[in-house]
């Protein structure tokens, strides 16, 4: 870069220090407004602005997109979580490997439909596969659910677990006294074996609540499971309630949920209770407060 | 009467073997997490272990009057010095980070007395090493389970009853603009305005009262397997654009090299989300021409409670990336202008050629 665009990028950055609170970037604002939903920090200029930068976005995030930057990466990730809603157990549990190319377009005005192909891995049987999907974010005043499609993952989805499986199934069917005692993993990262399937059930769990709750301004990963309890078994479905943190990149927010869900080998994992736990503040510990 | 020359014959053989070890095989276990005060123990050690080479340097106070040090390690010369900056632990969550420093550490003692280039690199630049930075944030997030994923440092906000700035908004680059919230209760509140957090004066005003001096910056986080690159402001291109890339593409080809894991090279804005106000970004606007944020394993597995058998190939793979940055911006500060000199009498050989050719 010559002397001269030297100097108009020190002119640029010497304007920009002298810019007050008020021109705040709308992507700070829809951060904000994905991350809490009681904000109650938006002004009318900062909600104008949001229109704009999304505007901005679209323009930026159609077409051709480049795999390792973040558009195509966040899609990516809720094709994960949509793969381990419909086919992870204890026994198999998908991540993302690569995405390796997407495309990226606006549907009307009712949202964006991501067409990627992806290099998708099932981390225990340690088997990688390229898959194609589509995930479409709808657009709307109320915030909806991605959709997602998935085509030739065959091979992944037919890894057989069946037999460890079955066996968990059997010893926890009548055998009902799974209650965990520490974290999943713990601070050090720590899983005892005879808990490690059991985490691997509340990560799918989990993957309902982190593919209804995707957006383009997020990016979902279980940060810990804090407990799972089993409780009567039903409809010969095994039942479980537990409680999972989960963790936003783009916010950096530690969202916490409790859950009640059933599995069975032949079932699957079906969710039949969600609830979100309100944002804890650590001075409600603090015995000066109350 | 035997026996007792026997055993007193041991116990001499004992008292030198403990004597001739080296105290830093006396068992620090770099391949596990530690609590804040075996950390402090431990950059005591390596100063009384190597006096020649390591200095403690105390440069600031945390919120909660902590001492925050850090680790000169250089050979002394004459000559006038360059440096390396390295921090870890800005994000109390991330422990991994605080590994590699001091895994780092222990490395670049290791390797100078047997490796030329670590000497002649030690020998030119001096390594300012901060185990970890956020040392209130860090010692918050050992409490007990419920508070192993804070982030911020543990400043109370405006009104006394939330708590924490995020440190890694609150650096005067860009403050306050793009991808922070002025919500204390958020996890990305850059706080109440420029560097108005302790912490961050710390680093500032060391770093910025010797920015000259400075080759690279680096900042190391997790979790995400990325090397980031300024500015998080996507209005905001870095002079040296290209180089960066190019460097942290080099450190990425490094890193796979070692255990095979990918790390993504790019701007905050493009590889991960836009943000203002990271040390990164400051140290850049600072001059500083070779800055870089590495987070660390893993993709999100584990996230931040990475296990302990990933400490050793994560802080492997980590070194070999930070190495070669710091060996570019070494190299191209003290042999830079050898190299400079050969490549302009090329240049001019191969102009001489080629119009001599056209003649013809």
């Amino acid at each position: 870069m010559g002397l001269r665009g030297v100097i108009v990028l020190v002119g640029l950055m010497g304007t920009t220090w002298s810019f007050n609170a008020t021109t705040i970037r709308p992507e700070a604002v829809s951060t904000d407004t994905f991350a809490r939903p009681e904000t109650t920090e938006e002004t009318t200029e900062q909600k104008g602005a949001v229109a704009e930068e999304e505007a901005v976005e679209d323009v930026m995030a159609t077409g051709e997109l480049n795999p390792s930057h973040y558009p195509a990466q966040r899609a990516a990730k809720v094709v994960q979580h949509y793969l381990n809603t419909r086919y992870g157990s204890p026994y198999k549990l998908f991540g993302l490997k690569q995405v390796q190319s997407g495309n990226a377009e606006d549907v009307a005005d009712s949202g964006r439909k991501y067409q990627l192909d992806i290099s998708v891995h099932e981390i225990i049987s340690d088997t990688k596969e390229n898959c194609s999907a589509e995930v479409f974010f709808p657009r709307g005043v109320k915030q909806l659910s991605p959709q997602v499609q998935v085509s030739s993952c065959e091979e992944l989805l037919k890894i057989d677990a069946n037999s460890e499986e079955e066996a968990l199934y059997q010893q926890y069917k009548t055998n009902k006294t799974l209650r965990t005692e520490k974290r999943l993993p713990d601070s050090y990262g720590h899983i005892d074996p005879e808990m490690t399937p059991f985490w691997h059930l509340g990560i799918v769990a989990s993957s309902f609540i982190m593919l209804n709750e995707s957006t383009e301004n997020t990016l979902y990963n279980v940060a810990q499971v804090a407990n799972i309890t089993q409780l009567t078994t039903e409809n010969d479905q095994l039942k479980f309630d537990c409680h999972v943190l989960l963790h936003d990149m783009v916010s950096q927010e530690i969202p916490q949920w409790k859950m009640l869900f059933t599995w069975s080998p032949a079932g699957g994992v079906k969710v039949l209770h969600t609830e979100q736990l309100p944002h804890v503040h650590d001075c409600e510990k603090h015995p000066k407060t109350n | 009467m035997l026996s007792v020359v026997g055993l007193s014959f041991v116990a001499l053989l004992l008292t030198v073997g403990a004597l001739t070890l080296e105290s830093d095989r006396a068992e620090y276990d770099y391949f596990k997490y530690h609590p804040m005060d075996e950390i402090s123990s431990w950059m005591v050690q390596m100063e009384k272990d190597h006096p020649d080479v390591v200095t403690v340097v105390d440069y600031g106070r945390t919120y909660e009057k902590r001492t925050i040090s850090l680790l000169k390690i250089g050979l002394k010369t004459e000559a006038k010095k360059k440096a390396v900056w390295m921090d870890c632990g800005i994000h109390a969550r991330e422990w991994i980070a605080p590994a590699f420093c001091q895994y780092f550490v222990r490395q670049i003692l290791h390797a100078y007395k047997t490796d030329d280039k670590m000497a002649a690199m030690l020998t030119n630049m001096d390594f300012y090493i901060t185990p970890v930075l956020n040392i209130d944030g860090y010692i918050f997030s050992w409490k007990d389970s419920s508070t192993r994923l804070w982030r911020k440092n543990r400043s109370p906000g405006p009104s006394g009853d939330c708590y924490g700035v995020d440190l890694n908004r609150n650096f005067d680059a860009n403050w306050g603009t793009v991808g922070v919230s002025s919500n204390c209760s958020s996890n990305i509140y850059c706080g109440t305005g420029p560097i108005s957090e302790p912490e961050a004066q710390a680093v500032a005003y060391f770093v910025g009262s010797r920015k000259e001096d400075f080759l690279c910056f680096l900042t190391i986080h997790s979790y995400g397997q990325l090397l980031l690159i300024p500015y998080g402001h996507p209005n905001f291109t870095a002079s040296n654009y290209d180089e960066l890339m190019t460097v942290g593409q080099g450190a990425a080809e490094a890193i796979w090299r070692v255990h095979g894991k990918k790390y993504t090279v790019g701007t905050s804005p493009d590889v991960l989300y836009a943000n203002s106000g990271s040390s990164r970004d400051w140290a850049r606007m600072q001059e500083i021409p070779l800055t870089f944020t590495f987070e660390l394993r893993d993709n999100g597995t584990y996230g931040f409670e990475l296990p302990e058998d990933q400490i050793r190939p994560t802080c492997e793979e980590a070194y070999s990336g930070a190495l070669h940055i710091i060996a570019y911006a070494h190299d191209k500060t003290f042999n830079g202008a050898a190299a400079a000199a050969a490549a302009t009498l090329w240049a001019v050989l191969l102009a001489a050629g080629v119009s001599g050719a056209n003649l013809m």
